[in-house]
């Protein structure tokens, strides 16, 4: 958590390069509320590492000035637990798109809930595959028609949201990425919380989905917050999650307190992060092997 | 290796579920505390109860590293086990059984026949009883004292109460004096060795090696033969400081560590091929974003699924070629258990220094085997050499990740320091980490950093030792082999000079590098160059040809699962000899 007096802006946290995504796409508003983010809760940039794997979205640690990696498609989260379990100081935020977290990564979404990992999830969902210039994502509607669908979409999407809450996650969210100010206040809810979050963030891809626009979401979004929604009712949050025609619920869904999983880890206790001890054994703990062979 | 004055080798038979491990486990401990040599090797099935398991131990006054040729005595728990092996059993041997329930076969070869009434000797319904009163008869044939036995014994079953103690205690009494009453001894007993013995498995080598080099973070999906390196970590991971994390398949595991590796933690995880085969592109990542993470590959007879508890050596392209692209990495196969443990300080060093990706390819052979080792030869605190890495922050600024080096070396820093914020991406980069495809692909800046990572690799045969040649320089054979066999190979070599055909033999471990020059420097003295290797299709003749244009002159490859024994590669050298082949398959004679 923060550690300093020192106040940054969002712009202290622009990357080296500048986004290529294509004008009016939604992930401009993610990497804008991720900025805000770390910014207002007065993080520095070496107290973050930035997790992606592959797609338009994981380009973002990219754009974005903080310890990052940027690795294989749909190996995001555990490349990131990793990263967090050899040193849990770090805040460790991992983004990327509905194709690489629900569709390659979908095993590591499912584990990765169920672990309670702390780590912050955002999910850039633009319902397609845009890098791949559009094909059917695993959260495009049916009937929807694209490259690889050319007759409409017949299979089921998945719902990011119950998926989560249903494999143990702590902190569930959903927001529009044309809403920076909103998506900013859950990124911030999200890395305060200890345990796993996730945001799916609906970020409209103005090339290749021509269903899920901005004008679309703007006419369906509703505040789960304007209706007073308990966060820690979770069977009315998956009835509200569920919920994909003229009104969309946007907000925190979900938000347990069960212990996350660098909390019931023996080994992080004490000592501080793995990756700064001392390598080896001690003389005691080298004995004690060698008289357990004989 | 020298053949002992005492050389001794029992096994035991009977289904998963009748306790095989208990008796060879106390009769492990009995051994090697008389500081005599053993090595075991466990044949058997992928099964949980039924089918059938072999544990061959074999006992000796000198270091033995493989499981013998024949057998001097057979221990029963089931007719299966007399109807396979008693054919096996000739002359001057013993075959121990509960003749109660097993009946000797007719394929009698003309052992003794050492049956044990053991209800009677017993009165208890206690299935598990028949192994201690085998043991018992075991213990006392071979001469070893009751009460060395009865010590053991006490030992094993203590933490289980009392009454569990006294109950072993005399069905082993009853068992040992109805063979004193019935049985004729072997007529060499053990002798004496020298100071007690340690006995582990190459997979527990393998993680106390980890542990030794300095491992922080081991990850696994269980997957045979592997499992014994996780079972060893999640064992000792709260005492060491180690975080274990069983995750939900081998591609979790592989980018885990890979992450962990570039927080900062010497990372490690071992599957068997199939898992292997998922963590692929993990490695050519963690060879792209320059981060030293170890791979360990327990090879066992494939492909695919393929025979799970058999061994074989036929992984060695899918090392070579793991995941896309054309990058370096390092790959060894440990010679044994030793080396296996040895081995890991040796590699996380030179990982840490190249930064890059490195595999250990092992087998079942070697680390699902049981062998005795001198304890104080176990160096635990090994040098831990973690190269160019900062770990202090810094006020200045500039720092590039993937600066372009001399040696290509680029100082690498722990995440989350100050000063050293950077990212590390699977795209290619240019030096301070921006993606080639982020500013039009650029083919200068590509070729830059290919030539960069190659470049690191241009002296690392400096730091490790080429392969040597053992046995008489000029000998008229030289068998070549690579990893496990070593052991195997060695006696087979004592063997035939002992027999008059003078031969020699090199060993190859480090399978990138290559000494190829080296090794070619040697082979081509040779006078006739014999390949020995665990699969079909000649994976390191076929490599060594590629490395250095060197083709052998014979082979020796078994494929059937089952591992060398000394005489099958006696018999190939003198089938070779005589000119009868130049490829000698051997006959596995004991099928389980």
């Amino acid at each position: 958590m923060a550690t300093t007096a020192i106040n940054l802006t969002p712009r202290d946290f622009k990357g080296k390069s500048n986004p290529d995504w294509c004008a009016g796409c939604g992930d401009f508003g993610v990497l804008n509320a991720i900025q805000r983010s770390v910014a207002e809760l007065g993080f520095r940039p070496h107290e973050i590492m930035t997790v992606s794997g592959i797609g338009c979205s994981s380009n973002l640690p990219g754009y974005i000035n903080t310890y990052g990696m940027h690795t294989l498609h749909g190996r995001s989260l555990p490349m990131a637990t990793g990263v967090k379990m050899a040193n849990h100081e770090l805040n460790v935020i991992v983004v990327g798109g509905d194709g690489d977290g629900y569709g390659i990564g979908g095993n590591h979404f499912t584990h990765t809930a169920r672990r309670n990992t702390d780590l912050t999830y955002v999910v850039m969902n633009n319902q397609i595959y845009g890098l791949t210039t559009g094909q059917i994502s695993p959260t495009s509607s049916i009937g929807m028609t694209t490259k690889s669908t050319p007759f409409g979409n017949v299979e089921q999407p998945i719902n990011p949201v119950t998926s989560a809450i249903m494999n143990g996650a702590t902190f569930v969210a959903r927001a529009y990425s044309g809403d920076v100010r909103h998506l900013s206040g859950i990124i911030q809810q999200a890395i305060q919380h200890k345990g796993f979050s996730i945001i799916d963030v609906f970020s409209p891809c103005v090339t290749f989905n021509l269903n899920n626009t901005h004008d679309f979401f703007k006419e369906r979004i509703k505040k789960l917050e304007d209706e007073g929604h308990s966060t820690s009712d979770w069977k009315t949050a998956c009835e509200k999650a569920m919920l994909f025609g003229d009104t969309i619920y946007t907000g925190v869904f979900y938000e347990g307190d069960r212990p996350s999983l660098e909390d019931v880890e023996p080994v992080l206790k004490t000592g501080g992060p793995l990756s700064f001890r001392e390598l080896g054994l001690g003389q005691d703990e080298a004995k004690k092997i060698i008289t357990g062979m004989m | 290796m020298g053949l002992g004055t005492y050389d001794f080798a029992l096994a035991i038979g009977g289904e998963a579920g009748q306790g095989i491990a208990t008796p060879g486990d106390i009769l492990a401990r009995i051994i090697v505390r008389r500081g005599l040599h053993l090595a075991t090797y466990n044949s058997y099935q992928s099964i949980v109860r039924g089918g059938h398991i072999f544990l061959t131990m074999r006992i000796s006054d000198a270091e033995i590293e493989n499981h013998g040729d024949s057998l001097n005595l057979l221990m029963c728990l089931n007719q299966d086990t007399m109807d396979r092996h008693q054919r096996l059993m000739g002359p001057g041997t013993r075959i121990v059984y509960n003749s109660d329930s097993i009946n000797p076969g007719t394929e009698d070869m003309g052992a003794d026949l050492c049956g044990l009434p053991v209800g009677e000797l017993t009165q208890s319904r206690n299935r598990l009883v028949q192994n201690t009163v085998g043991l018992a008869a075991v213990t006392y044939l071979m001469g070893i004292d009751f009460s060395v036995l009865e010590e053991s014994l006490t030992l094993r079953f203590q933490r289980r109460g009392q009454e569990m103690v006294d109950e072993n205690v005399n069905v082993a009494r009853a068992g040992y004096e109805y063979a004193r009453e019935h049985f004729t001894q072997f007529e060499q007993t053990p002798p004496s060795g020298g100071k007690p013995l340690a006995v582990w498995s190459g997979n527990e080598a393998l993680a106390m090696g980890g542990a030794a080099a300095g491992v922080k973070f081991y990850a696994a999906y269980p997957m045979s033969p592997a499992t014994g390196v996780l079972h060893w970590m999640a064992a000792n991971a709260r005492n060491l400081g180690i975080m274990v994390r069983q995750v939900e398949d081998e591609i979790g595991v592989a980018n885990m560590v890979v992450g962990a590796a570039q927080a900062g933690t010497r990372s490690l995880c071992a599957t068997s091929g199939g898992g292997f085969a998922l963590m692929t592109e993990a490695i050519g990542a963690a060879a792209m974003m320059e981060i030293p993470v170890v791979f360990i590959n327990v090879m066992r007879a494939g492909p695919s699924t393929g025979v799970p508890t058999k061994t074989e050596q036929g992984d060695l392209w899918q090392c070579l070629g793991a995941s896309q692209g054309d990058f370096e990495r390092i790959i060894v196969a440990p010679l044994n258990c030793l080396d296996a443990f040895n081995i890991s300080a040796e590699v996380f060093n030179l990982t840490d220094k190249y930064q890059c990706p490195a595999i250990i390819i092992s087998d079942l052979y070697i680390s699902e085997g049981r062998f005795s080792v001198d304890p104080d030869k176990i160096d635990m605190h090994p040098t831990i050499d973690r190269g160019e890495l900062i770990t202090e922050p810094s006020d200045t600024d500039g720092y590039l990740r993937y600066q372009l080096t001399d040696s290509g070396i680029s100082p690498r820093a722990l995440a989350g320091l100050e000063g050293y914020v950077h990212l590390a991406a699977t795209d290619e980069h240019d030096e301070d980490s921006t993606l080639l495809s982020d500013e039009f692909t650029n083919p200068h800046k590509r070729r830059a950093m290919v030539e960069k990572r190659a470049r690191k690799f241009d002296n690392i045969l400096q730091d490790i030792a080429a392969p040597a040649l053992v046995g008489p320089a000029d000998a008229d054979v030289t068998l070549i082999g690579w990893g496990s066999t070593d052991g195997i190979i060695s006696e087979a070599v004592d063997v035939l000079n002992a027999a008059g055909i003078s031969t020699n033999h090199l060993q190859v471990k480090w399978m990138v590098p290559f000494h190829g020059d080296e090794i070619l420097d040697i082979v081509s003295k040779a006078k006739w160059t014999i390949i020995v290797e665990n699969n079909y299709s000649g994976q390191f003749a076929r490599y060594m040809r590629s490395e250095n244009g060197f083709s052998a002159n014979g082979h020796i490859r078994k494929y059937d699962g089952e591992p060398f024994m000394p005489h099958h590669i006696v018999d190939g050298v003198k089938a070779q000899v005589n000119g009868e082949t130049e490829k000698y398959i051997p006959y596995q004679e004991i099928t389980v």
